[in-house]
Formats: C-alpha cells, sequence, structure tokens
C-alpha cells in the first residue's frame, strides 16, 4: 500500500487521483440516498444527454484557463453560432454542410477577436471577453428580434441528426459518444501536442516561455480560437437536441462550464492543468441539480451545494499547490 | 589571430524617448568570454536583448560569424546558435525538466505529436553527460521547482551545449545563489572555452566577472565608455575604474 501511495503514478497524479475519489463518493452518495433513482439507467442517459453540451466546452476552456487566462464570451458564442446555423439550415433548406462550415467559422472568427483583443491590444481577458459576451449576445437579438427559429422540418430524421445526437443502439446518446472521443483527442493534444506543451509553458512563465523561443501570442490566438470553434459545436450539438433556437441560447453556460474546470484541477494560476480532471468536474458539475433533488432535497439547494463544491476544491488545490512551493 | 563571432556596429535602440543605447560597438571572438558590467540602466541588459533577438535594435548592424543578419525573435537567434540563459526565466517552474531541455525545440513527428520517449533519453543524456547530475533525487520527470539556483543554470547550460550554441548569453547567472552553487556556474563558463564557444555575460560583482572573462566592456548610459582584455588590468583596477565612473560619470581611458 505505502508502495502503491509513493509510487511515480500516484505522485505525478495527484490532482486526477483526489477528484476521482470525490467523484465515486458522489456517486456513491446518490447512490445510497436514491437507490430507486440510481440503479436504474434513464438518470444515466439524462446525464449523457445533458453533459455534453457544456461538457465540450469545459474541455476546450481547460486550454485558455491552463494559459492562466480566462473567457466569458463563450455562452454568447454560442448564441451567435446557433442562430447562423439555425438562418442558414432552414433558408438553404437544411445544405448541413454549409450551415456547419458558416457557424463553426464564425465561431473561429470570434476566438480570434478575442485573442487579438487580449495578446495585440493587450487587455485582460477577463476584461476583454465581458466586452465581446455583451456585443455577441447583443447581435443575436438585433438580428434575431427576439424570436426563435424551429430547424425540426429540416434537420429532424436526417443523417446529420443521427450523427450528432440520436440514441445508439437506442441507449447511448450521440453527443456523449462524441465528447469522450473529444475528450480523448483533446486530452492528446493538451499532453503530446507542441500546441498543449507550448500552453503550458506560456501558462506557467510568459517570459520564459518567450526566452525559449516560444509565441506567446500565437499560442494564445488558437487558444481562444479553438474555444471559439467549440463554443459553436456545442451551439450545434444543442440545436439538433432542441431542433430550435432561442435567443438566450447558451446563457446558463458559463458558471457550470468554468465551474467543471476548476473544480477539474485545473490551476487558476496558469501552468498546470488536466483534461481528465475537467471531465470527472463536469460528471460532477453535471449530476448535482439530478442528484440533489433525487436525494430529496429541495431545488433550492441547487446553486448552495454546487457553491460550496466549488469552493471547497480549489480551496484543496490551492493548499496542495502552496505547499508544493 | 582570433576568429570573430559576433560584432555589432553603431548600434542605437530608443524606448520611446529614452535612448537605451547609443552608438555601441562590440566584437566578440571564438572562446571568448566577454563579461559586461556597468550600473543599473546602463543598457546591459537591453543590449543583450538585441542579441538574443527579443528586442529589434532601431539602427546598426550585427554580424553574426562575419555575415550580416537581422535577428528578428528568439527563435531565430537559437538556431543561429544563441542561446540565452536567464537566471530567472531559464526555465519553467512548473513544468518537467525534460520538457523544459526541448520547449520551443520540441522532438515532434511530422504531426506536431511529441516523442516523449526521446525527450526523456535525450534529457536524461545532457543531466549525465553534460551537467553531471548524479543525483537520485533529480530526474527527467522533476519539477524545475525543486531544483536549486544553480541546478537550473546548469540545466540551461547543458541545454546550449546540446543544442551546439556557439555563443551562450548569460544575465547575472550568479545572482542570489551560494559560494559554492556560484563556483559551479563560474565553472561552467570557464568549461564552455575548452570547447570552443564563446559566452558574454552580465553580472554585478567584479570578483566574479574577474575570475571567469577574458575581457572587460564597460557600460554606462547606453554608451561603451571602456574595454579591457584581462591582462592589461588587474582585479583591483578594475575596481577602481567602476568606482571612478560611479563618482565621476567618466572613466578615463589610458593608453
Amino acid at each position: 500500500m505505502n508502495n502503491l501511495l509513493n509510487s511515480y503514478f500516484v505522485k505525478t497524479h495527484k490532482l486526477e487521483i483526489s477528484i476521482t475519489i470525490i467523484a465515486v463518493v458522489l456517486f456513491l452518495i446518490y447512490f445510497l440516498g436514491a437507490p430507486h433513482v440510481f440503479t436504474r439507467f434513464p438518470i444515466y442517459r439524462a446525464f449523457m444527454q445533458s453533459m455534453p453540451f457544456f461538457g465540450i466546452i469545459a474541455i476546450s476552456a481547460t486550454f485558455v484557463v491552463t494559459l492562466g487566462e480566462i473567457d466569458l464570451s463563450f455562452p454568447s458564442i454560442v448564441g451567435i453560432t446557433s442562430l447562423i446555423f439555425g438562418i442558414i439550415m432552414t433558408s438553404t433548406d437544411g445544405n448541413f454542410f454549409i450551415a456547419f462550415i458558416l457557424a463553426t467559422s464564425l465561431g473561429m472568427f470570434a476566438g480570434l477577436v478575442n485573442g487579438l483583443l487580449v495578446t495585440k491590444i493587450g487587455i485582460p481577458s477577463i476584461v476583454a471577453t465581458i466586452g465581446t459576451l455583451f456585443f455577441w449576445r447583443g447581435l443575436v437579438n438585433v438580428i434575431s428580434q427576439g424570436s426563435g427559429i424551429a430547424i425540426v422540418d429540416v434537420a429532424d430524421g436526417t443523417w446529420h441528426h443521427m450523427i450528432f445526437v440520436e440514441k445508439l443502439f437506442g441507449k447511448i446518446p450521440m453527443q456523449f459518444i462524441w465528447f469522450i472521443v473529444l475528450t480523448g483527442l483533446m486530452q492528446w493534444v493538451y499532453r503530446y501536442h507542441k500546441f498543449g506543451n507550448h500552453i503550458h509553458f506560456v501558462g506557467d512563465n510568459k517570459a520564459s516561455a518567450q526566452m525559449m523561443g516560444i509565441n506567446v501570442d500565437n499560442v494564445k490566438i488558437i487558444a481562444f480560437v479553438q474555444l471559439g470553434f467549440f463554443s459553436a459545436l456545442a451551439g450545434i450539438f444543442t440545436m439538433y437536441e432542441m431542433l430550435y433556437f432561442w435567443p438566450t441560447q447558451g446563457e446558463g453556460l458559463m458558471l457550470t462550464t468554468l465551474a467543471a474546470v476548476f473544480v477539474g484541477g485545473t490551476s487558476v494560476f496558469g501552468g498546470k492543468g488536466t483534461i481528465f480532471g475537467t471531465f470527472i468536474g463536469v460528471l460532477i458539475i453535471g449530476s448535482l441539480e439530478s442528484g440533489i433533488v433525487a436525494l430529496g432535497l429541495s431545488g433550492f439547494y441547487v446553486k448552495f451545494i454546487n457553491g460550496l463544491m466549488i469552493t471547497v476544491a480549489v480551496t484543496v488545490y490551492a493548499l496542495i499547490q502552496r505547499r508544493k512551493s | 589571430m582570433a576568429e570573430e563571432l559576433l560584432k555589432l556596429q553603431n548600434i542605437y535602440k530608443n524606448f520611446g524617448n529614452v535612448k537605451v543605447l547609443k552608438d555601441v560597438n562590440i566584437k566578440i571572438n571564438k572562446g571568448e568570454v566577454v563579461a559586461l558590467i556597468g550600473d543599473n540602466g546602463a543598457g546591459k541588459s537591453t543590449l543583450i536583448k538585441v542579441i538574443t533577438g527579443v528586442h529589434s535594435p532601431n539602427s546598426g548592424k550585427v554580424f553574426f560569424k562575419e555575415e550580416e543578419v537581422q535577428i528578428k525573435s528568439v527563435a531565430q537567434s537559437r538556431k543561429m546558435g544563441i542561446e540565452a540563459v536567464y537566471q530567472e526565466r531559464a526555465l519553467c517552474d512548473q513544468q518537467e525538466l525534460y520538457r523544459n531541455i526541448f520547449a520551443g525545440r520540441e522532438i515532434t513527428n511530422s504531426f506536431g505529436f511529441l516523442d516523449i520517449k526521446k525527450q526523456r533519453k535525450e534529457a536524461e543524456k545532457i543531466l549525465r553527460d553534460y551537467i553531471g547530475f548524479t543525483s537520485k533525487a533529480i530526474t527527467v520527470d522533476s519539477q524545475v521547482m525543486g531544483l536549486s539556483g544553480g541546478e537550473k543554470q546548469g540545466v540551461a547550460f547543458g541545454r546550449s551545449l546540446y543544442f551546439n550554441s556557439d555563443l551562450i548569453v548569460l544575465d547575472e547567472p550568479t545572482m542570489g545563489l551560494s559560494i559554492q552553487e556560484t563556483e559551479k556556474v563560474l565553472n561552467f563558463v570557464k568549461g564552455l572555452k575548452n570547447e570552443n564557444k564563446s559566452a558574454i555575460f552580465i553580472d554585478h560583482n567584479i570578483i566574479h566577472v574577474y575570475g571567469a572573462a577574458d575581457r572587460f566592456i564597460i557600460l554606462d548610459r547606453g554608451e561603451v565608455v571602456g574595454e579591457f582584455n584581462k591582462e592589461n588590468i588587474t582585479r583591483e583596477e578594475l575596481v577602481q575604474r567602476m568606482i571612478q565612473l560611479h563618482e565621476s560619470g567618466k572613466i578615463k581611458v589610458e593608453e
């Protein structure tokens, strides 16, 4: 046992192990407290259905947070890209390719704007992305004039609807499969690709990274652009699930998404993070609401317990970090 | 006749209205260690940042291996064979040693994915052969955080040797180090000469500088005000000159 605790894997994966234990304990509580809900499949299907929408963004946002930056504008990027997706789908009689390419391009453009504001103009990311948060949502309101768009006629029953959100073997929502695949892919990029490596160095110490010949500005810009892309992708998933665009689409995503990243163990100070942790963070944050209600507590506890989880988690990580240095 | 490695000609650098470097001319030969000394604000750091590509000069020419070059980025200067070792900024604290050694020059496949195995193996070699780390506590997977100042410098030196740099630029290499660690770092500097590598370094401590350098260039308010070979000046004289410069604002250069 002692040997196991001192092994290389345990030493280098403290955060991942702690967060996994927290998640296991949490699900044990659900399981023991509400066996009638948690021994049956439907609750898990519901989780698999709803988690990917913010989970995909959380995975992608982990890159930006590891840089020591933040992006608050993604809920509005989800809004504007979903709107464009809806408009093009309905006006082209369901041309998926054009709609997909334009929506994701717009998402990347929005990310590029964030990246340029942060690097070239030098606005702190928290301020710059508050600006673009309002800007893109405002544009959604102006274009949509407050009304929604139904894509049910052009999307329902199509092959693209099938690969995005229908159930595999009638049980597993496709968006969850995509979420797992993307998490794996992004984990690989995060740890083993040059880009992920540079993300770590820039987030750790910008000046050092620059001295080592890493193009700090480019790394940051690409990070914001990929988050723009994945925000658009999350918007498209939501569109297929709901078959409807509404002007506030994406607005509820901000806190859950960022909470998942921070609960997952990615350092607020930059330089250190974990995609796997974010994935577990998504499972925790995404299950709290149903879990709490299933346990018999009233819905009023949801935010309270959510807040408690986040505060405790980031405090523990900050203490681990401080003990190290 | 010594072979010339780097020559700066009439270098000017302004930050806004502030003239930080004024008509700077210096030359570094192969296998030579040059110390850059001067008070705070003399322009030492700016000068080495011009050499490493962090700053571009406003005017003037840079020659490397007798060819005129324009160093536009750190990546470019590294490629040419100029490697910087910065005390505080040599490495990133939370990242593993092997990642630090290859940061910005990763060994990757054609898709940009890292060859972790090879990086670790090469890093191992650097630790063992170039730096002589034998401590079991430090492995290629260690975070840099746990290393002492001298060890960090050692890793940075090892990195520059591994990448076969011709000119190593050292910014305050002994600042904040214990006597023992300082000794190690100065030995690294002396060791460079055996490999026919050149170095330019900044240090506040004239005693350190004197021991390790072949030549001293004194900067004051952006200008070169004195240049001495070690055989022509004793340590005491050098100290005297610096005090003189500090008091009178100029240096008396006698032939």
